[in-house]
C-alpha cells in the first residue's frame, strides 16, 4: 500500500555559533528547491514591505516575532519538506549559548546534522560545544556549511583552514564529517546546484549531501529492553487483560520468552503480544509502543526494565559513574535531593561526587569543583537511595542514558560510564558520624526501661491500604497507652507538613521525609518510649533505611494485609479484615515476644 | 518499522508518559482529521479504551454535520465526552461575523476564553450520559491540568516551536524563549502546581501523514473532507463564517492521500483556507493566548 519511496522521511538539525546563518541557509534551501508551501514566501515578503524592512531568506522560519525582532533563532523550528527523492524535518537549532537546551531539543530528533561556520568569523564556543553535543547526544553523521563564502571572497584557503581546524577538534570526539561545504545561504552558493564562485570545490551541494544522508542503521543490539512505562487493567471497562507496556528501546521478544523484571528480580514469561485494531502479533521489536501480558501474576511497578532471561542482564546498584550535562539555572550542587529518570523509572538522587570538570569547547579538564554549573560537562558520582538497572556506554547506548531534574526542570543529560564502588551510602556515612557525635543520655536505657516498666522500640506499621496501617498503629498505642506505657504515634504526614516543610514542594521527598521519621525514631527510642509509626508500600530499602536511621537501637515491623511489592519479611502480619482487636493482640504478643512488654502487664 | 510506524509509537509514548503523569488529563477533540487520528491513537496506547474525557469546545458556528457526528461517534465508542462554550458571548452577539467583533477576536471569545473557562470548570459543561445517549448538564466540575491536543508542527510557524509536553502559565500563556529540554523520550512532567500543560502528541506528523494514516487504520472520518458531488471538499474545518471550502475532487482518502502526495494541494498549505490567520499577528497572537 506504501512505496517506501513516497513515505522515507529523515530529520536533520542545523547548528553553529549564533549569527553564522543557518535560518538563512534553510530558507534559500527551501526556496530554491521550490519547497516552500505555495504563498509562503509571498506572505514573508509582505510582511516584510509592511513593517518596512528587507526581507531575509532566515524570516521564513524564524515565524515568530520574537524572533525577528531579535534577529536570533530561540528555539528548535521545525519545517517539513520534499525533494524527489524523500521527505525532510530541517530542525533549525538556535546558535546562542542561551537556548543551548532547545539546541539538544533539536538535535536529540535529529538523525544527521549539517554545523554552519562563518567563513569570516571562523569556529566559535559554540561551533565547538554543539559538536561536542552532538557528539553526547549519539549524533554521529555531521556535514559541516563554511557559510557566507560570499564575503570571504569565496576564498580556498579560508575554507582550508576552517576545514582542517574543525576536523582535528571532531576528531577528538570520534565525529568524522562526512563533508565540508563552501556556501553562501545569502547568495545561493553550492546550495542546490554547484557554484563557479568556488571553481576549487568538487564536492556535494547542501541538497546533494542531505540526500545522501543516511537512516541511522536499526539497532543492532541483541539484548531485549522494556523500560516498563505502565501496568493497565482497565477492569471498569470490562477487560480483565493486565498489560505490561512500554517502548521497546532494544532487541526483540516473542510470545513464551522468559523474561526477568530488573530491579527487583521477579520473572515470568510472555503470554501475548497485545494490539489495537491489527494484525495478531507475537513478536515485538526495538522501537514499537508495546504491550504485554504474562503468563503469571507477577506485580511490579512502572519504572522497572523488562529483560528476557537469556539475554545479558542489566547492572544494578545505587552508584553511577556518570558523565553529565549541566543546563539548570541553579548549580547541582551535593547534599541535594534531586530526580532522576532512567528509562521510566523516576527515582530520587543524590550528587556524591565530581570526579573532573571538562570544558566542552577547549575539550581540557578542569580540577577541583564540586558543584556543576550551567552548560558544565562533568564526570560525576550519583546515587540512589534505592538499587536501579541500567546498561552502561559502550554496551548499550540507549539503555545508559539518564536525565536529572531539579525544581520540576530537566536540568541535567547524563550517559552512564560505570556502575560506581559500592562505597559506604551516604546514609551509612552519616549514620556513622552521627553515632561518633552523639551525647549520651545520663541516664541509662535500662534505668529508664525500669522506671517505665517496659522496653523502647520502633514499630512500623505498613500496609497497601494505608488507612488500614494507620488505624491498627493507632489502636496499639491506645492500647499501650491505657496500660499507662510511654507510646506515641506518629505518622509520616505529620513530618512531611511539620519538620519537612521546609523542603521545597513539587520534587519527591518521600525518602526525605523517611530520613526524619528515621531521626525522630533515633530520639524517641533513646528517651525510652514505644515510637509507632504506619507508612503505605513501605519497601526492603525503606525499611533497611529506618533500621539505619534507628541506630542502636531495634526496630519491630508489623504487617497489615498481604504485600505484592515488598521484598522484606515483617516481624509479622496481620490480616486486613479490619477487626482492630485481633489486630491489636497480635502486635502486642509480638512485643511481648520481642521483650518489649512483660506477659504479666496486659 | 515505516515512517507511520515510527510516528504512531512515538505519539502512543507520549500518550501513556500523559496518562501517568497527569491525575487530571483531558483530550481536545475538535471532530476534525486530527484530532480524530489523536482518539485513534489513544485507542492503540491504550488497547482499545480512552481513559480520560474528551473536551469539544462548541461556537455554535460549527457546521452542523460536525455536531451530528460527534455525537455518534461518542457514543458508539463509549466516549466519555464533555462539551462547553462561551455561552454569555453567543448571547451578547461577541462574534463574527454577524456580531461586534472582528474574526480574531471572535477565536478569542468562542475558543480560547471558552476552553480556558470550560477546562477549569468555572463555565457550565455538559457531559455525554451514555444511560439516556444524550450531553447532560454536569453538577461537579473538576479542573483539568493536562490537555491533550492535536496540534501538528508543520500547521505554521508557531505551532513548529513547540515541545511534547508543554507548559502555561496560570493566565494559560506561553513562553517560547524558555521551553524545557526534550531528548532521548524524556519529557518535562514535573510542574509546580497550578501549572497548566498542553500534550502534543501529534507534533512531528504532516497532513498527509494524518491521511495516509487515516487510510491504512480506516478511521472513520467525517465526510466533509470529501467532494460529494458539488467539486468542493473542506481541507481543514472550522467555523463556517472562517472556513471555506477548497476547489477538489477528491471523493475518498485515497484520493486526498493522491492528492496531497503529488496532486494539486502538494505545495499548498493546509490552512489557507482559515480566515483568521492572515489578520495582524494571526495564529501567533491568538496562540499565545491560549489559543490551540
Amino acid at each position: 500500500m506504501e512505496s517506501t519511496e513516497n513515505t522515507e522521511q529523515i530529520s536533520i538539525v542545523m547548528a553553529g555559533h549564533v549569527d553564522h546563518g543557518k535560518s538563512t541557509v534553510i530558507g534559500r534551501l527551501l526556496s530554491d528547491i521550490g519547497a516552500l508551501p505555495q504563498g509562503k514566501l509571498e506572505q514573508v515578503k509582505e510582511m516584510c514591505r509592511r513593517n518596512a524592512k528587507p526581507f531575509e531568506y532566515a524570516f521564513l522560519l524564524d515565524a515568530l516575532k520574537d524572533e525577528q525582532s531579535q534577529g536570533i533563532t530561540i528555539d528548535a523550528a521545525r519545517c517539513f519538506f520534499r525533494t524527489e527523492r524523500r521527505r525532510y524535518i530541517m530542525i533549525d537549532a538556535p546558535g546562542h549559548i542561551e537556548f543551548l537546551k532547545n539546541m539538544i531539543t533539536g538535535a536529540a530528533r535529529a538523525e544527521a546534522a549539517l554545523l554552519v561556520i562563518d567563513a569570516r568569523e571562523g569556529i566559535r564556543e559554540n561551533t565547538k560545544r554543539h559538536g561536542y553535543m552532538l557528539s553526547m547526544l549519539g549524533l554521529r553523521q555531521l556535514a559541516v556549511l563554511v557559510n557566507k563564502m560570499d564575503l570571504a571572497d569565496y576564498g580556498r584557503n579560508v575554507f582550508g583552514r576552517i576545514t582542517e581546524e574543525y576536523t582535528e577538534f571532531l576528531g577528538r570526539l570520534g565525529i568524522e564529517p562526512v563533508s565540508f561545504i563552501p556556501v553562501s545561504g545569502m547568495e545561493g552558493v553550492n546550495i542546490s546546484e554547484k557554484s563557479k564562485l568556488t571553481p576549487w570545490y568538487d564536492g556535494p551541494t547542501v541538497l546533494q549531501q542531505i540526500e545522501a544522508f543516511q537512516h541511522k542503521p536499526p539497532s543492532q543490539v541483541i539484548p531485549f529492553r522494556l523500560p516498563v512505562q505502565d501496568v493497565y487493567k482497565f477492569t471498569e471497562q470490562g477487560d480483565d487483560r493486565r498489560i505490561v507496556a512500554g517502548t521497546i528501546e532494544t532487541g526483540t521478544v516473542q510470545v513464551g520468552d522468559r523474561v526477568v523484571f530488573q530491579p527487583s528480580g521477579k520473572s515470568s514469561a510472555i503470554r501475548s503480544v497485545e494490539y489495537f485494531n491489527g494484525a495478531a502479533k507475537s513478536r515485538a521489536a526495538a522501537g514499537e509502543a508495546a504491550g504485554f501480558t504474562l503468563d503469571t501474576q507477577v506485580y511490579i511497578k512502572p519504572g522497572e526494565w523488562m529483560v528476557r532471561q537469556d539475554d545479558p542482564a542489566m547492572k544494578t546498584g545505587t552508584r553511577l559513574r556518570t558523565n553529565l550535562f549541566w543546563m539548570g539555572r541553579d548549580p547541582m550542587i551535593r547534599d541535594k535531593t534531586y530526580k532522576l529518570k532512567l528509562g521510566a523509572l523516576r527515582s530520587p538522587v543524590k550528587l556524591v561526587e565530581v570526579l573532573s570538570v571538562l570544558d566542552a569547547t577547549e575539550l581540557a579538564t578542569v580540577s577541583g569543583k564540586q558543584q556543576l554549573d550551567r552548560h558544565d560537562v562533568a564526570e560525576v558520582i550519583l546515587e540512589t537511595p534505592k538499587p536501579v538497572a541500567f546498561d552502561v556506554l559502550g554496551e548499550i547506548e540507549q539503555t545508559s542514558r539518564l536525565v536529572v531534574v531539579d525544581n520540576y526542570e530537566i536540568s541535567g543529560a547524563g550517559i552512564i560510564l560505570a556502575a560506581a564502588e559500592a562505597a559506604d551510602s551516604v546514609l551509612q556515612e552519616h549514620i556513622r558520624a552521627r553515632e561518633i557525635a552523639w551525647k549520651n543520655s545520663a541516664i541509662p536505657l535500662a534505668e529508664r526501661n525500669a522506671a517505665y516498666g517496659h522496653g523502647a522500640k520502633f514499630v512500623v506499621f505498613t500496609s497497601e491500604i494505608p488507612e488500614l496501617g494507620e488505624a491498627v498503629a493507632r489502636a496499639l498505642e491506645r492500647r499501650l497507652f491505657a496500660l499507662n506505657f510511654k507510646a506515641y504515634f506518629l505518622g509520616i504526614d505529620n513530618v512531611a507538613m511539620g519538620l519537612d516543610a521546609d523542603l521545597r514542594v513539587g520534587n519527591d521527598y518521600r525518602d526525605d521525609h523517611i530520613r526524619r521519621l528515621g531521626e525522630l525514631a533515633r530520639i524517641f527510642t533513646d528517651s525510652g518510649q514505644i515510637f509507632i509509626t504506619s507508612l503505605a508500600n513501605v519497601d526492603e530499602y525503606d525499611i533497611n533505611a529506618l533500621k539505619l536511621l534507628n541506630t542502636p537501637h531495634e526496630i519491630l515491623t508489623v504487617q497489615v494485609g498481604e504485600s505484592r511489592f515488598a521484598g522484606f519479611t515483617p516481624d509479622v502480619t496481620i490480616e486486613a479484615d479490619g477487626d482492630l482487636g485481633r489486630g491489636v493482640e497480635k502486635a502486642c504478643a509480638l512485643l511481648k515476644q520481642k521483650q518489649v512488654i512483660q506477659d504479666y502487664s496486659i | 518499522m515505516t515512517n507511520l510506524d515510527k510516528l504512531e509509537a512515538n505519539s502512543v509514548h507520549i500518550l501513556r508518559e500523559a496518562y501517568r503523569e497527569f491525575k487530571s488529563l483531558v483530550m481536545l477533540w475538535s471532530i476534525g482529521k486530527d484530532s480524530t487520528v489523536l482518539l485513534w491513537l489513544a485507542r492503540k496506547a491504550f488497547f482499545g479504551h480512552v481513559p480520560f474525557p474528551l473536551m469539544h469546545i462548541d461556537t455554535h458556528y460549527k457546521i452542523p454535520e460536525m455536531i451530528e457526528y460527534r455525537d455518534r461517534v461518542a457514543l458508539e465508542w463509549g466516549l466519555d465526552l464533555i462539551v462547553g462554550e462561551n455561552r454569555k458571548a453567543l448571547d451578547e452577539r461577541h462574534t463574527f461575523p454577524d456580531g461586534q467583533a472582528t474574526r480574531v477576536e471572535c477565536c478569542r471569545s468562542l475558543k480560547s476564553e471558552a476552553l480556558k473557562h470550560t477546562l477549569s470548570g468555572e463555565w457550565p459543561r455538559r457531559r455525554m450520559d451514555h444511560k439516556v445517549g444524550r450531553l447532560e448538564a454536569e453538577e461537579r466540575r473538576e479542573a483539568f491540568t493536562g490537555v491533550i491536543v492535536g496540534a501538528r508542527a508543520d500547521e505554521e510557524g508557531s505551532r513548529s516551536k513547540e515541545r511534547y509536553f508543554s507548559a502555561r502559565d496560570r493566565q494559560n500563556e506561553w513562553d517560547v524563549g524558555d521551553q524545557p529540554p526534550e531528548l532521548w523520550r524524556q519529557y518535562k512532567t514535573d510542574f509546580a502546581p497550578g501549572t497548566h500543560v498542553r500534550i502534543h502528541p501529534l507534533l512531528d506528523w504532516t497532513e498527509l501523514n494524518i491521511w495516509e494514516y487515516i487510510e491504512r487504520e480506516r478511521i472513520p472520518i467525517i465526510p466533509l473532507y470529501f467532494d460529494r458531488g458539488d467539486g468542493r471538499r473542506y481541507r481543514s474545518l472550522g467555523c463556517y463564517p472562517c472556513t471555506s471550502p477548497v476547489v477538489s475532487e477528491a471523493k475518498s482518502v485515497t484520493d486526498i492521500v493522491e492528492e496531497l502526495r503529488a496532486g494539486k494541494f502538494r505545495d499548498i498549505a493546509e490552512r489557507s483556507g482559515r480566515e483568521q490567520d492572515k489578520e495582524d499577528g494571526g495564529l501567533e497572537t491568538l496562540r499565545r493566548g491560549g489559543y490551540m
